[in-house]
């Protein structure tokens, strides 16, 4: 029992361990930016949905738009500038069209408004749900790569970049095609070479574009990147704000998040600086070609190619084409924007999922839980091995405790029990079934890990162990369990009872509201071992037909812990528990002792049996009496 | 930072003291926004020169003209690119406005979250705190996008309205009718939107703070399979933010339509009105084309306005979102006094007098307040090691952490060699306290980081001969020479890779770098196995003992007997480390039951017997039990027997 034996007792390795198996949560995917779209889409297909009558109506509505300018150029031309003298008349027809059209044209633009902000903002959710469901799927090693605060800027912020794209940009950039293809249409009816010249001075803008692109896109990666890691820190000093305060580091803390928060701001503004870039490029180009239709449209005129009423009359069109390119140079600057967002929540939504349920795998009946390990071997990604071919097996209604130094692999033991991690090699069986072949649903019904910190839910004591009861209330069901559990009275009697059988109600009278009692964030407004209390009782109301308690009461004081033991005893008859515990008191009251010392299983056998003899777990014991007396 | 007064007076001030922080940046995207206003203006003008004194007469066959037709594609040119660089100037200018604005919110907002007490950190969900700095700051400062656009055009429209007036008083008042319509339509649309907003705004927050706490929560999710039943929880919120963007979107997708064909609207008055001015011989038909063209060309700068208008509802909301948390009070007050140092003496004398505390319930009515702690009086002589212990939910951990000032009674003093807490300089208790929380909380750092909470080669921060000697004391120094870069090994986020244990012995490391004079130890060894605990607990009296006798040998030592090393407060649960305590606090139902030695304690404390031997009573029943049992199974047999 030195401390060069105590290693990694939670299966949490350093990140740098995990990528070989692709079990990390990638910062960003690697698709490229069509790609990216159609993978956007094939998640969330909402986004799309109705896209082609959105498409129509926009069109309308920008063709309202070019009308408006048409419609004062004519009013002023036929009928304020008329040959005999201004024509009211005339004026107020041409006026009340424009206006006709206009009111039309806005109609249009604020039906496709609202059509794409129902699309959009559906699809978003959608996009939100999945990636926060496959974040609980993802193995707890995977889900330890990445800082929960950059998570939660997956799910959030990054979705959120997104939006602006698919509410606006996406239709704008086909309408800007469209318009586009019409102005190329109009402009080479009066004159193809004129159009031709445009076009050919627009190359240099298209490749600037596409050149331009990538280092926006990578700008706009960048600055998701460093707003995940700044959330990542902040989350830090919210979470952590008590040692902050405890140690006086306020000052450094927040120069770390002011470092953060700066780099930032530096990559924001860098990728200001590329998307004015390419948006002013647009800007000179268009008003260049403007200069060289001009100079060429002259010469061409001089040459008798060309009319100057034609050409006034092509201007006009160059700057109908003109306006929906640089529009289209705004929306691309929007769009590298949006792959960059979608792209770090695809990259969730695609990280595999390494502990994941078979096709076909079977539910099984509730019941009295035998567990079995056959040869098992664990070792964490690139890690070395930690668990050297253990076998054991756990008759049912047996009470186990398994003991051990600290990494000697003991809460290793408990995960692949509880199938958070598979081993390496060898089974883990509940019942003569490889976990791996049963669903997740039949699993968490039958067995049920309570973990050393007790994490609470902000909201009451009593909704907390609520969170336990199963869908459905008692009885065996063997379907999903996803049913959230209202508040009934009989919810509240249920919860009540478990307080009373747990030997509890006495703490729970004491607490200012009783059940009501609010803990607040993460449940800080109660002591940790105040939050173990309520996190036993929630386990206990889940009913499992094996408890693994993984040092659950380490942080409660010793007659608590006892008289816990004590109800858990008689309650659990008929069920089986495993216990990880450092107090061996726990072990004392066992059927069933499991030494496990540097990944293999030392000892088996009774607390009597083994306290006789002359072994390690005789040599811990004696030393814990030596140590509560 | 909070606004005060009317909507209007409040979007103003929110503009001006985004702009007035950072007066250069503002001055040269405004700037460049003029320039491109008139630009604009150039621009078409250019043009309208080219077309009549260069492509009409050169098509016409002036050779003259077709000489300059040269001159003329290069003065276009010149105009194109001094436009195009006054755009890309107030885009960039503008961008690094908003970017700036936006840095500096995230400061203040995250300086408050490091002020603020736990109680606050309690009360705030962690994820809607994550969300003020990205979603509330982006909303706070999307108005600032458009804006220098806005004001560089004033100029622009100003003049355009001097022209349209100098021209005709009745065309210029049909341009501007658009105004009170304007005016009118923004004020419904700003009603509409701010409550709208404000719900859209608080529901992102949720979203985020169901996404933060689910994951936080994600082992326990898994353990209960409840994956399903957060799914829920989230989809739920996530559907109701849905509806709520949908609601603004719509308002939106109402307001910009109405706001863009204004200008249009008033084009085609102007034309109206101008037709009737030219009958009744006012106007001549040159003075309308030059209104109308005017009107075209304010499009777009006009437009800006609009879009100005558009984000303010929603830049408001941000703001006072913000504001809220940047004007909490509650962060501790702190006063100028020093502690003594007393030659010879190194621990801190602690006196709780008469100390109570109330929290404010979570829940209820307003004002009601629980007691957590009342009429406290404890006295610990310096360098000497108290024990606190009691039942969980006893209030240990609230008396303890009173020492490290993370709170302050409600009623009575903490005196800390005398000087009371409160009138303690800041950064003086940190100085001379360590306090070990019973969760430990470890940041994304190297050892060596987490064990100093220094930069490295900071004034005053631990050598790494310290560093190891803390390791050596609180027994990671073998598991921590093991890792990968030592001292440099990085520690995942919340130290991930390490055991509970390991945290909790590099949280004790943590604190004893520091060499306190007064560390408090909030079961602070509870994932630790109890043969480490033990040998890290007498490490710390050893060091004590080290010390006193150095100080004795220096001839500097006064305490004759008396040990003068670190005082040590500890909340704990095995005698075996109550044993190594001078004295134990009973604590119960928030008051001090009985205070003396173990023995002491034992001899008179009912409360404290029971315990402080509850696993010795409990072998002892199950021993009785086993007894009982083997005794009736033989009566069984017997019964059997006689049965039999």
């Amino acid at each position: 029992m030195t401390a060069a034996t105590d290693e990694r007792d939670v299966p949490d390795v350093p990140e740098d361990l995990l990528d070989a198996d692709g079990a990390r949560i990638e910062s960003t995917s690697s698709l490229g930016v069509f790609a990216t779209l159609r993978r956007g889409i094939e998640i969330s297909p909402e986004i799309a949905r109705g896209i082609w009558v959105t498409l129509g109506l926009a069109s309308l509505a920008a063709a309202g738009r070019v009308v408006v300018p048409l419609a004062v150029q004519q009013t002023i031309d036929v009928g304020i500038l008329a040959d005999d003298g201004p024509d009211a008349g005339r004026v107020a027809l041409l006026a009340s069209l424009a206006a006709g059209a206009l009111v039309l044209a806005g109609l249009c633009a604020a039906l496709v408004n609202v059509r794409l902000f129902r699309s959009a903002e559906a699809g978003l959710a959608t996009l939100r749900v999945k990636a926060f469901r496959h974040v609980h799927d993802l193995s707890t090693l995977t889900q330890n790569t990445e800082r929960r605060g950059a998570l939660v800027s997956r799910v959030t912020n990054d979705v959120d970049t997104v939006s602006l794209f698919v509410q606006w940009g996406g239709i704008m950039l086909l309408v800007s095609a469209l318009q586009i293809v019409v102005a190329t249409g109009l402009m080479v009816v009066y004159s193809p070479v004129l159009t031709a010249v445009v076009w050919v001075a627009f190359v240099p803008m298209f490749l600037v574009i596409r050149y331009g692109q990538k280092y926006v896109n990578r700008a706009y990666t960048l600055v998701r990147e460093r707003v995940g890691a700044m959330l990542g820190a902040i989350s830090e000093a919210v979470v952590g704000a008590e040692t902050v305060r405890a140690y006086g580091v306020s000052e450094r803390t927040g120069r770390r998040i002011g470092g953060a928060v700066e780099d930032t701001r530096s990559a924001q503004a860098r990728s200001q600086v590329l998307v004015a870039a390419t948006f002013s490029s647009g800007v000179l180009i268009s008003n260049l070609v403007l200069s060289i239709v001009v100079v060429v449209g002259t010469l061409l005129g001089v040459g008798g190619g060309l009319t100057a009423g034609q050409l006034v009359a092509f201007l006009f069109l160059v700057q109908l084409f003109t306006g929906p390119v640089q529009m289209a140079t705004e929306i691309l600057n929007e769009l590298q924007n949006a792959v960059a967002g979608w792209r770090r929540v695809i990259a969730v939504i695609e990280t595999p999922v390494q502990v994941a349920e078979k096709p076909g795998a079977t539910t099984q009946e509730r019941g009295p839980a035998r567990v079995t390990l056959r040869d098992v071997r664990f070792s964490y990604p690139n890690g070395p091995e930690v668990l050297h071919g253990v076998t054991l097996d756990l008759p049912p209604r047996t009470k186990v405790a398994v003991v051990g130094q600290t990494g000697s692999g003991k809460t290793t033991i408990a995960k692949l029990v509880t199938r958070l991690m598979d081993p390496t090699s060898g089974a883990v069986e509940l019942d003569g079934v490889d976990l791996r072949d049963l669903t997740f649903a039949s699993l968490r019904e039958r067995v049920v890990l309570v973990p050393q910190e007790g994490f609470l839910f902000d909201g009451t004591v009593l909704a907390n162990a609520a969170y336990g009861l199963r869908g459905g209330a008692a009885g065996p069901t063997t379907g999903p369990v996803a049913e959230p559990v209202e508040i009934t009275p009989e919810t509240r009697a249920a919860v009540e009872q478990a307080f009373v059988e747990l030997g509890l109600s006495d703490w729970v009278a004491d607490l200012p509201d009783g059940l009501d009692t609010e803990v607040g964030q993460r449940g800080e407004a109660l002591s940790a071992g105040e939050r173990q209390l309520v996190a036993i009782a929630r386990a206990y109301l889940a009913q499992p037909d094996l408890l693994v308690l993984d040092e659950a009461t380490s942080a409660v004081d010793p007659a608590t812990e006892v008289r816990i033991a004590r109800a858990l005893d008689s309650l659990t008859a008929g069920r089986s528990t495993i216990t990880i515990a450092h107090r061996l008191s726990t072990a004392e009251a066992s059927d069933l002792v499991v030494v496990v010392d540097e990944g293999h299983v030392a000892e088996v056998g009774p607390h009597d049996e083994l306290a006789a003899a002359d072994g390690i777990y005789a040599r811990m014991h004696a030393s814990w009496i030596s140590q509560t007396r | 930072m909070g606004l005060t007064g009317s909507r209007v007076r409040r979007s103003l001030a929110l503009m001006w003291r985004g702009m007035r922080s950072h007066p250069g940046i503002y001055a040269l995207a405004v700037g460049a926004s003029a320039i491109f206003g008139a630009l604009t203006v150039g621009v078409s003008r250019a043009v309208g020169w080219a077309t009549d004194a260069v492509v009409v007469p050169a098509i016409a066959g002036d050779e003259v003209a077709r000489d300059r037709v040269w001159l003329g594609g290069l003065v276009l040119a010149a105009v194109a690119l001094t436009l195009a660089l006054s755009v890309a100037g107030r885009r960039i200018w503008a961008g690094f406005g908003v970017v700036r604005i936006q840095a500096d919110h995230r400061t203040a907002l995250t300086r408050q979250y490091l002020r603020l007490p736990a109680s606050w950190h309690r009360a705030h969900p962690a994820g809607q705190l994550l969300n003020h700095t990205t979603s509330d700051t982006e909303a706070a400062t999307g108005v600032f996008n458009p804006l220098p656009f806005a004001l560089g055009v004033v100029v622009m429209i100003g003049v355009s309205i001097g022209m349209l007036l100098t021209i005709d008083p009745w065309l210029a008042l049909a341009a501007l009718a658009v105004i009170p319509v304007t005016v009118a339509v923004n004020a419904v649309y700003q009603r509409h939107m701010s409550p709208a907003v404000t719900r859209a705004q608080r529901l992102r927050g949720d979203v985020a703070d169901a996404a933060h706490e689910s994951f936080e929560a994600a082992l326990l999710v898994k353990s209960l399979g409840t994956e399903g039943r957060e799914e829920e929880r989230f989809d739920a919120r996530t559907q109701e933010l849905r509806a709520a963007n949908v609601r603004v979107g719509i308002v939106r997708s109402l307001f910009d339509p109405v706001i863009q064909t204004l200008p249009a609207v008033g084009t085609l008055l102007v034309l109206a009105i101008g037709t009737w001015r030219i009958s009744t011989g006012d106007v001549v038909a040159g003075d309308i084309v030059t209104a109308a063209y005017l009107l075209t060309m304010m499009t777009v700068p006009v437009q800006a306005f609009g879009w100005v208008l558009g984000e303010l509802p929603r830049a408001l909301v941000g703001y006072e979102r913000i504001a809220q948390v940047v004007d909490s009070t509650g962060a501790l007050a702190y006063g100028d006094a020093r502690l003594p140092q007393t030659p010879g003496q190194a621990g801190l004398a602690v006196r709780l007098d008469g100390v109570g505390v109330d929290v404010p319930a979570i829940s209820g009515a307003r004002g009601r307040t629980i007691t957590l702690l009342d009429s406290v009086d404890v006295d610990v002589e310096p360098g000497t090691t108290v024990a606190v212990v009691g039942t969980t939910g006893a209030g240990k951990t609230t008396l303890v952490s009173l020492l490290a000032r993370l709170s302050d009674p409600t009623r009575g003093h903490v005196l800390l060699d005398g000087v009371d807490a409160r009138t303690l300089a800041d950064g003086e208790i940190p100085a001379h306290v360590a306090f070990v929380t019973q969760t430990t909380f470890i940041f994304e750092d190297t050892v060596r980081g987490n064990v100093t909470l220094a930069d490295e080669g900071a004034p005053g921060a631990p050598s790494d001969d310290d560093v190891w000697e803390a390791l050596r004391l609180a027994r990671l120094e073998d598991t921590v020479r093991e890792l990968a870069g030592g001292l440099d090994a990085p520690l995942g986020e919340r130290g991930a890779n390490l055991s509970g244990g390991q945290r909790q012995r590099l949280a004790i490391a943590r604190a004893l770098v520091r060499a306190p004079r007064l560390l408090v130890l909030d079961d602070a060894t509870s994932a630790v196995d109890p043969r480490v605990e033990q040998e890290i607990l007498r490490g710390l009296a050893d060091r004590a003992d080290e010390r006193a006798a150095g100080q004795a040998a220096s001839g500097t030592g006064s305490g004759a007997g008396r040990r003068s090393g670190t005082t040590v407060i500890m909340v704990a649960y095995r005698m075996s480390s109550v044993a190594l305590a001078d004295r134990v606090i009973h604590v119960d139902g928030g008051r001090v039951v009985d205070t003396g030695t173990h023995d002491e304690l034992m001899a008179r404390d009912a409360g404290y017997r029971e315990l402080a031997t509850a696993y010795e009573v409990e072998t002892e029943r199950r021993e009785q039990e086993r007894a009982d049992a083997a005794a009736a199974g033989v009566l069984d047999d017997e019964l059997e027997e006689v049965a039999g």
